[in-house]
């Protein structure tokens, strides 16, 4: 093929990593290799590493550094923070009632649904509406004695809808139920100050935020009940064994650093260049509506559904024009069932099968917006055409 | 050097679209890779063996080590609506129905050449044994592959010429054997995956009778077996489950071999008979396509193929209207089915063709 340039608008499947973060983890593959178990001098080396990368997330969810554990992705923070608890709690107390959304990434879905299907929890799906938000009112009615975890995602990774964690967060404090939210998609540009929030447990991966791939962390509110999902020599605090991965764990904590330092400037340069391409959008191509929460949603986040048009070859012909995006949820096998989170905020078969997600990122331009914008009418147009 | 044209490869994940891309990039295109995901049935083991996630992986795979860019496309719903459905009809209405020749005409040569075009590509490529020439002041032709025992022009006789003038036929100019010998030269990971045989869509039994019996429950309705004098011989399960010419599973006692020769749909019978019965002198054909876009003015010879794998038999073609021929064999022939397609070959050009009526 002959490449044009290519421009990425995927930032939330994925990000690059920051240089800054590359050159912190470097010397942690080859001079400062040591295991953080051992007794010498490299271990104590490694160890340092590894609790100076835990002391600068605890500065972010604002807790104590033995409330952050390290795990591989945000999808196993999800999976320790459902089974974990879910599983103690049962136990402990007999709570047998799981509280999601049918919005949640499917590292949370999955899981309720295995702990639903093989230890005979009830899984309950909290409605949303139709930008994707959860109703503080249905979650008290639903709320029980024997909820044994809430887990309601923090900002959607589909159609970027940011949920009013605080809040729900003290509804279920109030009632003495564990609170997990998903921050992966947040972490990039939002508050993770677990005070605020309310939550005993928050799931983030690095690569949502210029971060390596391969490595997450989950705050866990002392006195958590929770156990272990991965069991073994003991590493963070007894609930993730494993040999901890210095060097991404040095460069999940540099990245949230940098993320969380320039929160505000990264969010000035997206945000307006978002809204113009919201804007741009919706006025200058028919038959299409945004999805998710229009202002409540995050800052680098924009999702459509365009009616008559399969989100496939949309992404395909926008991929051979040299725009990376994509339609929410991955579906490279070509099997675009409607997405599950679009058809729960009522969104219909026809619409929901032309769906498209832009995510801009620190390295978008206002040029390639325009470009975009100048590509996607046309290319909506032909494939209306063609269908 | 001058860029080469952009080329969609519709891919598969079989042996054969595989190399036809790898050629293409060797050639010099800027290439494609387009998979079509079609409907197919929902196997137990979901073993089906076309597009199914381990295809599409195998495609992606060859795509990847080619280096070409690779896209999926769904086609379900056009594909079960242009070809089961009416694949499920042709049977219930007693015909023997091909779908790879609708599919070629309405989903690969259609759904996907529009979306290539649309895509900024100049032709459309397939993993086909035949060729498409141009030569100068002439129509666009369709000729027969140069291994005669994979040639697929027969499947390709309803291209017009302006679906010609966009496709590449890759593999024409080569055998079979010379295209899994590139396939190993080019670390392929489906050198050695056997040919498809079966219609893509089918269970993993590969047996279209069990898809209709699942698929078309009213396709089982027991009838007489009849011979050519009206003599009842047995009783059938469903005319459906039979095609003409057909000797083994009629479950009759005969002193000698009896083939199908006919289903009688008013009646709902089988007919059967002899070897020397079975044998038919000429055929009619509507739903023609002409290669060059015109019928022949005049009467003409030609060799003529009834089936997929038949070999070509010299008849002599009368043009009836723009849409219907009739074919005269030089000697009688057996096996014509109605549904099937009657193409023409002169040498070897592919005249074009159409699909055989009940008359």
């Amino acid at each position: 093929m002959v490449k044009k340039k290519q421009v990425y608008l995927d930032y939330a499947a994925t990000t690059p990593i920051d240089p800054r973060v590359m050159q912190a983890m470097m010397p942690y593959f080859s001079e400062e290799f040591g295991n953080p178990s051992s007794y010498h001098y490299y271990g104590q080396s490694a160890e340092n590493a590894l609790e100076n990368a835990r002391d600068k997330v605890a500065k972010y969810f604002q807790c104590l550094s033995s409330e952050v554990i390290f795990t591989s992705c945000g999808t196993e923070s999800d999976n320790l923070a459902l089974r974990g608890t879910a599983i103690q709690a049962l136990k402990e107390r007999g709570a047998s009632h799981i509280l999601i959304t049918p919005v949640e990434h499917h590292a949370v879905t999955r899981t309720a649904q295995q702990l639903s299907k093989f230890y005979g929890f009830e899984l309950e799906y909290l409605p949303v509406d139709q930008l994707g938000r959860v109703n503080i009112d249905d979650l008290i009615t639903r709320i029980r004695q024997d909820t044994a975890i809430v887990s309601i995602i923090y900002a959607n990774n589909e159609i970027g809808t940011i949920n009013p964690i605080g809040a729900i967060g003290e509804i279920c404090r109030s009632r003495g139920v564990t609170f997990h939210t998903d921050a992966v998609q947040a972490g990039a540009y939002l508050s993770l100050n677990v005070n605020s929030l309310q939550t005993d447990l928050v799931s983030i991966g690095a690569h949502k935020f210029y971060g390596p791939k391969g490595i997450g962390a989950l705050y866990v509110r002392q006195g958590t009940s929770i156990i272990p999902a991965q069991t073994g020599g003991g590493q963070e605090f007894g609930l993730r064994a494993g040999t901890q991965n210095i060097p991404y764990i040095v460069g999940l904590a540099e990245a949230l650093d940098i993320a969380q330092t320039e929160r505000e400037n990264r969010i000035r340069s997206v945000k307006h260049l978002r809204d113009h391409l919201i804007g741009t959008i919706l006025e200058e191509i028919s038959d299409v509506q945004l999805t998710g929460h229009p202002d409540e949603r995050l800052p680098n986040h924009a999702s459509f559904v365009f009616y008559g048009v399969d989100g496939n070859a949309l992404l395909m012909m926008l991929d051979i024009e040299g725009f990376a995006c994509s339609s929410g949820s991955a579906c490279k096998t070509g099997n675009p069932e409607p997405s599950e989170v679009l058809s729960s905020l009522g969104i219909t078969h026809d619409w929901a099968l032309g769906s498209l997600r832009v995510t801009l990122g620190n390295f978008t331009t206002a040029a390639e917006i325009e470009e975009f914008l100048s590509v996607l009418p046309k290319v909506i147009s032909k494939l209306r055409k063609i269908r | 050097m001058q860029q080469k044209p952009v080329v969609a490869i519709a891919m598969s994940g079989g042996v054969d679209s595989s190399v036809a891309a790898a050629l293409l990039v060797k050639q010099g295109y800027s290439v494609i890779g387009m998979m079509l995901k079609l409907w197919s049935e929902q196997g137990e083991d979901q073993s089906n063996r076309c597009c199914t996630p381990d295809s599409i992986a195998l495609a992606r795979r060859v795509a990847s080590i080619i280096s070409i860019p690779f896209y999926v496309l769904d086609a379900r719903q056009i594909f079960y609506d242009h070809v089961i459905q009416p694949f499920i009809d042709g049977y219930a209405q007693n015909t023997t129905p091909n779908p790879c020749v609708v599919c070629n005409r309405s989903i690969r040569w259609k759904f996907l050449l529009d979306h290539a075009l649309s895509a900024g590509a100049e032709f459309l490529a397939t993993g086909h044994y035949a060729r498409v020439i141009h030569p100068s002041q002439h129509a666009y032709q369709l000729l027969l592959g140069v291994d005669p025992s994979k040639d697929q022009s027969y499947v390709l006789y309803v291209l017009t010429q302006n679906q010609l003038k966009h496709a590449l036929l890759p593999l024409g100019e080569f055998t079979k054997q010379e295209v899994r010998q590139m396939a190993h030269q080019y670390n392929l990971p489906v050198a050695d995956l056997p040919d498809s045989q079966d219609l893509c869509f089918l269970g993993a039994d590969g047996d279209y009778r069990n898809f209709l019996a699942r698929y078309a429950p009213q396709t089982q309705n027991p009838g007489p077996i009849l011979d050519l004098q009206g003599k009842v011989l047995g009783t059938h399960q469903g005319l459906a489950f039979f095609t003409i010419g057909q000797r083994k599973g009629i479950n009759i006692s005969s002193p000698v071999p009896m083939y199908v020769l006919a289903k009688d749909s008013i009646q709902n019978a089988l007919i059967v008979g002899t070897r020397e019965e079975s044998f038919q002198d000429h055929l009619i054909a509507h739903h023609t396509n002409w290669i060059d876009g015109n019928p022949p003015s005049t009467d003409f010879n030609a060799s003529v193929k009834i089936r997929y794998n038949a070999h070509r038999i010299a008849g002599k073609v009368s043009i009836i209207d723009d849409s219907t021929f009739s074919v005269k064999f030089e000697k009688p022939v057996t096996d014509i089915a109605p549904g099937q397609s009657a193409v023409l070959y002169n040498g070897d050009i592919c005249l074009g063709g159409g699909v055989i009526s009940a008359d």
